[in-house]
């Protein structure tokens, strides 16, 4: 009985492992933004293909660390979501910021953020892609941004919902603590 | 008769695109007057000595590409790179048809596809600066934008609706760098085109589009009169890097060593 229990337990990881090899395996859609053979180096320091995020819904959108003005605006309209959901829901979603800032957003500055603003790295991720290739994570998002002459950004803001396989469900450019219901709304799908 | 003047018509862009492939000039750069404002960089723009192709990449030389490279075949592309009016105009996707000519200037493509031509040949799409560097200058002057008959001549290509057929690329005459089609043709992709974040009144603090801008320092425009160039600032500043049209293709530039 007790071995009986112990193979069918044996059976079942093997499976599942079987099942979530082969999601990765499964080709990527057409219109998943994971497309893009990017790398991200995130706050611990580890550098991955951007699709190593394939597999749970997330929440994505760019920012830059030393930005005195929006982008704490971002954090926190990312926290105003994930205060909307539920534990289980929690549970099931990423949220990843991306930096437009690669040259100074180093590991070192992302996890200071992540330190300051009390973010729960289960879920929240802070990346930065190469230099070269943040105009093309943009363009994948929808998002326009110019870089000053003093080291800042001009920029739009938008988080973006994406399917676990990266593609594109919903999008808001409402920033802030109060959340835009209907992007609530299509998070909340998203995790059913 | 007619069919042999068909056939030597035909049989002159080949042996254009044969001798002028990937052809660049030189431009020296200097201190350049945009028409925007950079708010952030008040003055005059510098612009770094580049390289630019002639005339813009044509449908020979992107089919040459997406044959070498599948992943931009028209049946290939993934749909987050390229929108579905991508390469349409083709007869399929390895040949171009009747709808299209090889020299024709290839349009319906997207800023990614664009941008993967020009990677595929060591080089880049130019900046917003380098191309409206480029494209002030006419047969004889390095800068042609002060005069209201060169403004006049630029803007009457603009109010026409696009031509049923294109012509072919390097047709018209090379302005002061040598540098052919930056009017005239089709509209072509910067490498930088989202960057240009233009409002037509940035000073409404509190306004929902200044909401979407993080920091100081957006686009305005200082030459309202320069309106060709404007069209193209608001064209490229309306699209998304997967959108394709009709009459918009692209031109690469290369850093000089």
């Amino acid at each position: 009985m007790k071995n009986g229990s112990k193979l069918l337990f044996v059976v079942a990881f093997a499976l599942a492992c079987v099942t979530s090899a082969q999601a990765r395996k499964t080709p990527l859609p057409s219109d998943s933004v994971y497309q893009l053979d990017v790398q991200l180096l995130d706050q611990d320091g580890k550098r991955q293909p951007w699709s190593a995020q394939r597999g749970k819904p997330r929440l994505v959108t760019m920012f830059y660390t030393s930005c005195q003005y929006i982008c704490p605006l971002i954090v926190d309209s990312g926290k105003a979501v994930e205060r909307q959901l539920s534990p289980a829901e929690r549970a099931r979603i990423g949220i990843t910021l991306i930096s437009m800032d690669p040259v100074r957003d180093t590991p070192k500055a992302l996890s200071a953020v992540v330190a300051k603003r009390k973010l729960d790295t289960r879920r929240w991720t802070l990346t930065s892609p190469r230099k070269g290739d943040v105009r093309q994570v943009a363009g994948v998002l929808g998002v326009r941004y110019r870089e000053l002459a003093d080291g800042e950004f001009n920029h739009t803001s938008a988080l973006v919902l994406l399917d676990a396989q990266g593609r594109v469900l919903a999008r808001t450019e409402k920033m802030g603590s109060q959340p835009d219901p209907e992007f609530v709304a299509a998070v909340k799908r998203a995790l059913r | 008769m007619l069919l042999r003047a068909a056939l030597l018509l035909a049989l002159v862009p080949l042996a254009g695109l044969a001798a002028g492939a990937a052809d660049y000039v030189r431009l020296p750069g200097g201190a350049f007057r945009s028409v925007l404002k950079y708010e952030d960089a008040p003055g005059r723009q510098k612009i770094a000595p580049f390289e630019l192709m002639k005339r813009p990449v044509t449908n020979a030389e992107f089919l040459a590409f997406v044959k070498k490279d599948p992943r931009w075949r028209r049946d290939k592309v993934a749909r987050v790179f390229a929108d579905a009016s991508y390469l349409e105009h083709w007869d399929g996707h390895a040949a171009i048809g009747r709808k299209a000519l090889p020299a024709q200037p290839v349009v319906h493509v997207s800023w990614f596809a664009a941008q993967a031509y020009c990677k595929a040949r060591s080089a880049r799409l130019p900046t917003w600066s380098e191309w409206e560097y480029a494209a002030a200058a006419d047969e004889t002057r390095r800068d042609a934008r002060a005069d209201p008959a060169w403004r006049e001549r630029i803007l009457s290509w603009y109010s026409r609706p696009n031509p049923k057929v294109l012509p072919r690329a390097g047709l018209q005459a090379p302005n002061a760098y040598g540098v052919q089609d930056l009017h005239g043709l089709a509209w072509e992709w910067t490498d930088d085109f989202s960057a240009l974040l233009v409002s037509g009144d940035n000073r409404n603090q509190g306004d929902a589009d200044t909401m979407k801008f993080c920091g100081a320092g957006a686009l305005s425009m200082d030459d309202r009169e320069n309106y060709a160039v404007l069209m193209r600032v608001a064209m490229l500043s309306s699209l998304e890097a997967a959108n394709t049209t009709g009459n918009l293709g692209f031109r690469c530039a290369k850093d000089v060593p």
